[in-house]
């Protein structure tokens, strides 16, 4: 009984991390309607620049990661009017080509710079453990990335439902015709969009810093888990990426103990499958929802 | 306060306004009608800016706004209601409403203006927390006509605002279309079914093949032996 509320802790907790990577990338699939297949490696630049700023200047991953966040934005934003607003009108596989073109420079350009050794950001805290009301015991740093994806999921949520910009955004997604006739500057829009999905990259990567280790690769390691949740929880919803997330979270939490850890990915591979079979727009997905 | 001048516009390399000159004043109601691909619609794309014309001027005011983005359009207080309604269908009719107030201009006054426009069409006030995708085609209608004037626009075009309600409906839709003029707006609409519109309208404009074919005084076209002919079979 122990063990199993320890493994949902674990799980739950990992989920939190899965969550706060995959919401951005929902976001921009919903919106833009462009994959955006280097989001992951956007992530791995959000570690190196933790680390650099950690291990170089001294400045603690935690206080970096607002202003981490909003460097993002800007960054998601300008590769959006750079490479992607040329292709909006380009067909779909053009759009991939690019995004995995920009992932793969990203890498490499990484490796040649920082070579493939792993980076670690030491923060002795982050790794201590705390108890949970004596039932469980969880790192420090990752209830505070458990606790930085919540805020963050959450505020993204109410910013999208109750603001004037937030709106607009859901509306270039429902209506993409209409959209402009309400004054809204479409392009603008796709630009803040991916700037949003890249923000929540660089705080993501600011939170993690601490557990887990830069290396040109690491991108690959995240991405893949945060598309399999993006597709289960339904392409373009941000509610269905948080409980995708969490399921894909504790199902690799128990599977990694109750069946094997090597086959944890198997496990939830068949239950993305399952899953797919029965609601093939995923969890919560309708299209053109959001 | 809408003049356009041998206004040419179509699609990539295809050109289906040849030259439509037309003018609308403000107070008036101003209507173009004609079949179907003579244009009319894509005469309102080129003055909402949606398409750049090929030639020809489109001035609001005297200024010219060819090159205008859709956005900058409507700050200039002109909207369109798109044909087929447009509705943000996941979104609720309250949300679809305070989209159409989204300029600047509009947007510090939204609680006044949609009380103002909810006294316009009592119907939508029942509908304000219903998704606006799971209305009845009517009742889309009135949210589109409502979002549109949420924008406090000194001139509202319609594009075919009839089309695919039925008949019952389409006398509610006008009946709604008075009260917007009564209500001291500039209105421009386009429309096949020519006998409503032009029995509203100040003037009327007959498009033929990307062309204006005849103009006058709405009730005056209907009465022409030609337009008899032509739209309405006898």
């Amino acid at each position: 009984m122990d063990i199993l509320i320890q493994l949902i802790a674990n799980g739950v907790l990992l989920g939190g991390v899965f969550a706060l990577i995959s919401i951005g990338l929902t976001l921009i699939f919903g919106i833009v309607r462009v994959v955006n297949f280097a989001h992951g490696e956007l992530l791995m630049v959000g570690l190196y620049a933790t680390w650099l700023l950690s291990a170089k200047l001294g400045i603690h991953p935690y206080l970096a990661a607002v202003p981490l966040a909003i460097a993002f934005f800007f960054l998601g934003a300008l590769m959006q009017r750079a490479i992607i607003q040329p292709l909006m009108n380009a067909d779909p596989h053009i759009q991939i080509f690019a995004t995995v073109g920009i992932g793969t420079a990203l890498a490499n350009g990484a490796l040649m710079i920082f070579s493939a050794d792993l980076r670690s950001v030491d923060v002795p805290w982050a790794r201590q453990a705390t108890d949970l009301f004596g039932l469980a015991s969880v790192s420090r740093g990752n209830l505070v990335a458990f606790a930085v994806s919540g805020i963050a999921t959450t505020g993204l949520i109410l910013f999208l439902r109750r603001t004037h910009l937030g709106r607009a955004i859901r509306a270039v997604a429902q209506n993409r015709y209409a959209a402009p006739l309400m004054g809204i500057d479409v392009n603008r829009i796709y630009a803040i969009t991916f700037g949003i999905g890249a923000g929540c990259v660089g705080l993501a990567a600011a939170v993690l810093a601490p557990l887990y280790p830069a290396f040109p690769t690491v991108g690959s390691f995240f991405v893949l888990t945060a598309f399999v949740v993006v597709v289960l929880g339904g392409m373009g919803s941000l509610e269905g990426a948080v409980i995708g997330a969490l399921i894909i979270g504790l199902v690799e939490s128990l599977a990694g103990y109750y069946v094997a850890p090597d086959l944890k990915e198997v496990v939830y591979f068949l239950i993305f499958l399952g899953i797919l079979i029965v609601r093939p727009a995923g969890l919560f997905g309708v299209r053109g929802a959001e | 306060m809408l003049r356009l001048e041998g206004l040419r516009a179509g699609y990539g390399p295809v050109t289906v306004l040849q030259d439509v000159s037309l003018e609308v004043n403000a107070g008036e109601v101003v209507t173009i009608v004609g079949g179907n691909g003579a244009g009319k619609t894509t005469t309102l794309r080129a003055i909402c800016g949606l398409i750049k014309p090929q030639g020809g001027r489109i001035t609001v005011d005297g200024r010219d706004t060819s090159r205008l983005a859709p956005p900058e359009i409507v700050d200039l207080g002109i909207t369109m209601i798109p044909e087929g309604r447009q509705l943000f269908p996941f979104m609720t009719v309250r949300e679809n409403l305070m989209l159409g107030g989204f300029k600047p201009a509009a947007r510090a006054r939204i609680p006044e203006r949609l009380e103002e426009v909810l006294t316009l069409f009592p119907r939508v006030r029942e509908r304000m927390t219903q998704l606006a995708g799971s209305l009845s085609g009517g009742e889309q209608q009135m949210v589109a006509i409502a979002r549109g004037m949420m924008a406090n626009p000194r001139l509202l075009m319609f594009d075919e605002p009839s089309l695919g309600l039925a008949p019952l409906i389409v006398k509610q839709v006008f009946q709604i279309i008075d009260t917007v003029v009564a209500s001291g707006t500039t209105v421009l609409i386009v429309e096949q079914n020519i006998v409503h519109t032009l029995q509203i309208a100040t003037r009327g404009y007959v498009l033929e093949n990307g062309r204006v074919a005849m103009s006058g005084p709405g009730p005056e076209l209907l009465r022409d032996p030609h337009v008899k002919r032509a739209y309405l079979g006898v």
